[in-house]
């Protein structure tokens, strides 16, 4: 469990193509539930306005990386730098690293009892100090950017599958998050809600957005990412651009991944 | 995933068709059965009721009993100071029943709290609920509503009525908080995960997310404890308040006849129908909530 815990520039990979500050550094990450390990030493860089992609296999590590970034699970060895500091410090203040991150979880996680215009307006009210009328008023602009201002009123059990996701991705937009993790966010949609979802996310990586995601989506990996990591028995077993990791993969394992996935997709 | 109707289960669809002879000869067998049905049940219940009255008609002792209990004169009587009773009564069940649900919720969320800091807040608040959920009402009645006056601390209340409820506070509290507590851990924990991952700090998405949709699932069980402490504030008698029950007592310790009893007794059912009937349909609420969601 205590391995090299030193935050080791050899062993990370090199960040993506393009990649200038970073915003997120993952070194060396180890997570245990139980007694098995999920992630085994997990290296990454997220740089300023780039879209990294994690695939791999379920039960990969995928969603239990994006939790532990967004620190909702305690890390068993390793780092997470955001801007530069250690945020997996039991020491840091994580309550303030999360309010600079969001997160969009593959079940949406609507709050049942509020519209989607209060569970937009939620986070910006109560946690960044946003007077009401203002939090409304940007809650309402973010519906009507993800085209759901006609349902403000509506509450989630009210909504298709797919307009609750995109609720839940204004309401990770209202906290103006410094990093957008997205975790399988269309997997739980019936295939023709995907598409209106992942058009958001792809205005989103255009608009600049820094995105740390996992999908299945292959094509739409290949289209928006700057780098994808393909993460097998915890690890990073491979990480580059879209083109080669997904095109002309250098690893067997993720040349076998990739061609089942593309293989699932057109049967 | 598509959106389903709240309103659940019974929506009227029209048929832009006519239905066809099949459907229309089905429909009318269905009614029939139906129609079947619901004579077999009157029927059945009136055979049931005849009997259990001849039953009870025809005791040796039923004059005598009818006498005792269900004199119409004596009944008429005692109304008044019965109803004066009453009136007390129901002032005790709301101050309880506000107290009650303070200090639940308030038990309910003290136990909620993680962290080896509170420990001592979470003993203390499962040592309160084993007691107080264990101990016989009118044994805690008695400790308290005798045992602190005997004390004879300055300040403390000495009124029957007022220990009747304290007491009452106390011990319907322990219950209610195991409503409380079980309706926050039914919510599921990816609601926790996602108030935290927006950086609500754990009181505000106890309080405005945990505890909003507890306290909405648990309104069918709060409501049948309420039914339940209804007719508990009765017990306040024995402390010596003149309640529905004493004051029904003192009528019938003048006149030796116990239909005064059977006056109070109606008087509580009366109090207890509406609230059964709002449960009832908060219920049914709830259940399409459910499947909608």
């Amino acid at each position: 469990m205590s391995a090299s815990a030193l935050p080791d520039g050899a062993a990370s990979k090199a960040p993506g193509p393009g990649g200038t500050t970073p915003v997120l550094e993952v070194r060396d990450l180890v997570k245990h539930y139980g007694g098995t390990t999920v992630l085994a030493g997990i290296d990454l860089v997220v740089a300023e306005n780039q879209v990294v992609t994690l695939i791999g296999a379920s039960g990969s590590g995928k969603s239990t990386l994006l939790r532990c970034v967004d620190l909702l699970e305690e890390v068993d060895d390793g780092r997470i730098l955001l801007d530069g500091v250690d945020v997996s410090d039991p020491r840091a203040d994580a309550a303030a690293a999360q309010r600079r991150m969001a997160i969009v979880f593959q079940g949406y996680n609507l709050f049942p009892h509020m519209t989607a215009a209060q569970n937009v307006a939620l986070a910006p009210r109560v946690v960044h100090g946003v007077p009401a009328r203002e939090a409304d008023e940007r809650g309402r602009e973010l519906l009507e950017r993800v085209g759901l201002e006609t349902f403000a009123g509506s509450y989630p059990d009210r909504l298709s599958g797919g307009q609750q996701q995109r609720v839940a991705i204004a309401r990770a937009l209202a906290v103006r998050p410094r990093l957008l993790l997205l975790d399988e966010i269309t997997s739980a949609l019936d295939p023709e809600l995907v598409g209106e979802v992942l058009k958001i996310v792809g205005e989103l990586a255009d608009g600049g957005m820094t995105i740390l995601m996992a999908t299945h989506e292959m094509g739409f990996a290949k289209q928006v990412s700057d780098t994808v990591c393909f993460l097998d028995g915890g690890r990073v077993l491979e990480s580059g651009p879209p083109e080669q990791v997904l095109g002309d993969p250098v690893q067997e394992r993720t040349r076998q991944f990739v061609a089942r996935v593309v293989a699932e997709r057109l049967s | 995933m598509a959106v389903v109707g709240r309103d659940g289960a019974r929506t009227e669809v029209t048929h832009a068709v006519a239905p066809s002879p099949l459907a229309l000869e089905r429909a009318a067998y269905r009614r029939s059965r139906a129609r079947r049905s619901t004579l077999v049940a009157v029927v059945s219940t009136l055979v049931f009721a005849a009997a259990l009255v001849l039953l009870v008609t025809n005791s040796p002792g039923w004059p005598r009993v009818r006498a005792t209990f269900f004199d119409p004169a004596t009944a008429w009587e005692s109304l008044p100071a019965v109803l004066a009773g009453l009136w007390l009564n129901v002032r005790v069940l709301v101050a309880a029943e506000i107290g009650i649900l303070v200090l639940g919720l308030l038990l309910a969320v003290l136990r909620t709290l993680r962290g080896p800091v509170f420990f001592p807040v979470r003993a203390l608040a499962i040592g309160y609920v084993d007691l107080f959920r264990g101990v016989p009402l009118i044994i805690a009645l008695y400790l308290i509503g005798f045992g602190v006056p005997g004390l004879r601390l300055q300040g403390v209340p000495t009124d029957a009525a007022v220990l009747g409820t304290v007491t009452l506070i106390l011990v319907y509290s322990a219950y209610v908080s195991e409503v409380f507590r079980a309706g926050i851990e039914s919510v599921h924990p990816s609601q926790r995960m996602a108030a935290r991952s927006l950086g609500l700090t754990h009181r505000q998405s106890m309080r405005l997310v945990i505890l909003p949709q507890a306290v909405r699932r648990v309104l069918p069980p709060l409501l049948n404890d309420f039914v339940a402490l209804q007719k508990d504030v009765g017990l306040i008698s024995v402390l010596g308040a003149v309640d529905a029950v004493r004051a029904a007592q003192i009528q019938q310790a003048n006149s030796f006849n116990f239909t005064p009893y059977v006056v109070a007794a109606l008087l509580f059912v009366l109090l207890a129908v509406p609230t059964g009937r709002i449960a009832d349909a908060l219920s049914a609420r709830a259940a399409r909530r459910q499947g909608a969601v």
